[in-house]
């Protein structure tokens, strides 16, 4: 028996109070947006109470969108409750000049490599994570892949032009 | 006696089954003895006993895989006795998509092979990157190692790495004994950061 969208909403709401910062249900997913300083609030909460039980995360990712001025950097966080099959996303937002969030590795041991990920291709700084280091990408890499201002070609070739290769 | 079932009737000489050998070099035969010039001699040997390297990352890989077996069967070439030794090997042949983070084990693998060696790019992105123009992949290997012969292809039929293979082949059998000791390679293996 999944958990109703109402319930989950109703106990972060009163957990949360204004720091829940908007809800949404789309294709059927509920997806909750909190403020970036209590994302561990958040999931420690989710984690917890009895008739939550989000105790397991299927993936954190982030996402970059260059319009949102002062709010660039969207971390998302999918949370799975095993038992009554409900899935449910959490959202914060952080600027791109400071992108600080707390690490969740505290909370889920599978989180240390899905936060290195994403420091790595959008250069999230995870405050307390134990090795914030690249995971994917070669060391000497001084950029951030997946942010928006990086084209997506390899810029050491010289070979291949804008006129034969439509860069 | 004839066999009892023979499939292949049009052979170019019945008496040998169908067994080739290698035409002589150029040399002055009397009775019982050949001169040549060594040179001619080890690239003889060398060109018909590559040790070839299978470095396969990806989809050329599988069609190595189908020039290793009987169908094409490289093993007509000399190259029956593939090494997954660098050590041991003559001839290295990357085959796949070569990531950036890869490129330090592709170099590696190249140092660890005794001289003298070649090294063959198989297929698109190996040669090039292929069509993978971004920023994970590296842009062909010959930014990390010298390459002797490019066969282009996306994947490459087994008969291109065949004819890769006797591209190679060409180059080790015509090869001067004294190459790698010449200023030139010498200079291109320092234009790779190598020695």
């Amino acid at each position: 028996m999944p958990i109703t969208h109402e319930h989950i909403k109703e106990k972060l709401s009163t957990h949360l109070g204004e720091h829940l910062v908007a809800w949404e249900e789309s294709y059927g997913m509920a997806c909750a947006t909190v403020k970036a300083e209590h994302n561990l609030k958040t999931l420690t909460f989710l984690h917890d109470e009895p008739s939550l039980g989000f105790r397991f995360l299927t993936d954190l990712t982030a996402v970059h969108y260059p319009d949102r001025k002062g709010e660039e950097l969207a971390v998302v966080y999918h949370l799975h409750n095993l038992v009554e099959n409900t899935r449910l996303r959490i959202k914060i937002y952080v600027p791109i000049e400071t992108p600080n969030v707390y690490t969740a590795t505290g909370l889920f041991s599978g989180a240390n490599w899905m936060e290195r990920e994403t420091y790595d291709f959008f250069g999230v700084n995870f405050v307390g994570h134990p090795n914030l280091i690249r995971v994917l990408n070669v060391d000497e890499m001084d950029y951030f892949p997946l942010r928006k201002e990086y084209p997506l070609e390899d810029q050491t070739r010289i070979d291949k032009d804008d006129e034969m290769f439509g860069r | 006696m004839a066999r009892p079932v023979r499939f292949n009737l049009i052979t170019k000489d019945t008496s040998d089954r169908g067994i080739n050998q290698v035409d002589l070099p150029q040399g002055h035969m009397g009775e019982g003895f050949f001169a040549t010039s060594l040179d001619k001699v080890v690239g003889l040997a060398r060109k018909n006993s590559i040790w070839p390297l299978p470095f396969a990352t990806s989809c050329c890989g599988i069609e190595f895989m189908a020039t290793m077996g009987s169908h094409y069967d490289l093993a007509r070439f000399g190259s029956e006795r593939v090494g997954f030794s660098p050590r041991q090997c003559d001839l290295l042949m990357v085959m796949g998509t070569i990531a950036k983070k890869m490129g330090p084990v592709v170099r590696q693998v190249y140092l660890q092979m005794a001289e003298p060696r070649w090294v063959m790019a198989v297929g698109a992105c190996a040669s090039s990157g292929g069509i993978f123009d971004t920023y994970s992949v590296l842009q062909g290997i010959d930014q990390v190692v010298p390459v002797d012969v490019y066969v282009p292809g996306c994947p490459p039929r087994p008969e291109a790495i065949i004819d890769g293979v006797l591209k190679i082949q060409d180059l080790v059998h015509n090869e001067s004994l004294r190459r790698r000791n010449s200023e030139q390679y010498k200079a291109l293996l320092e234009g790779y950061g190598i020695q």
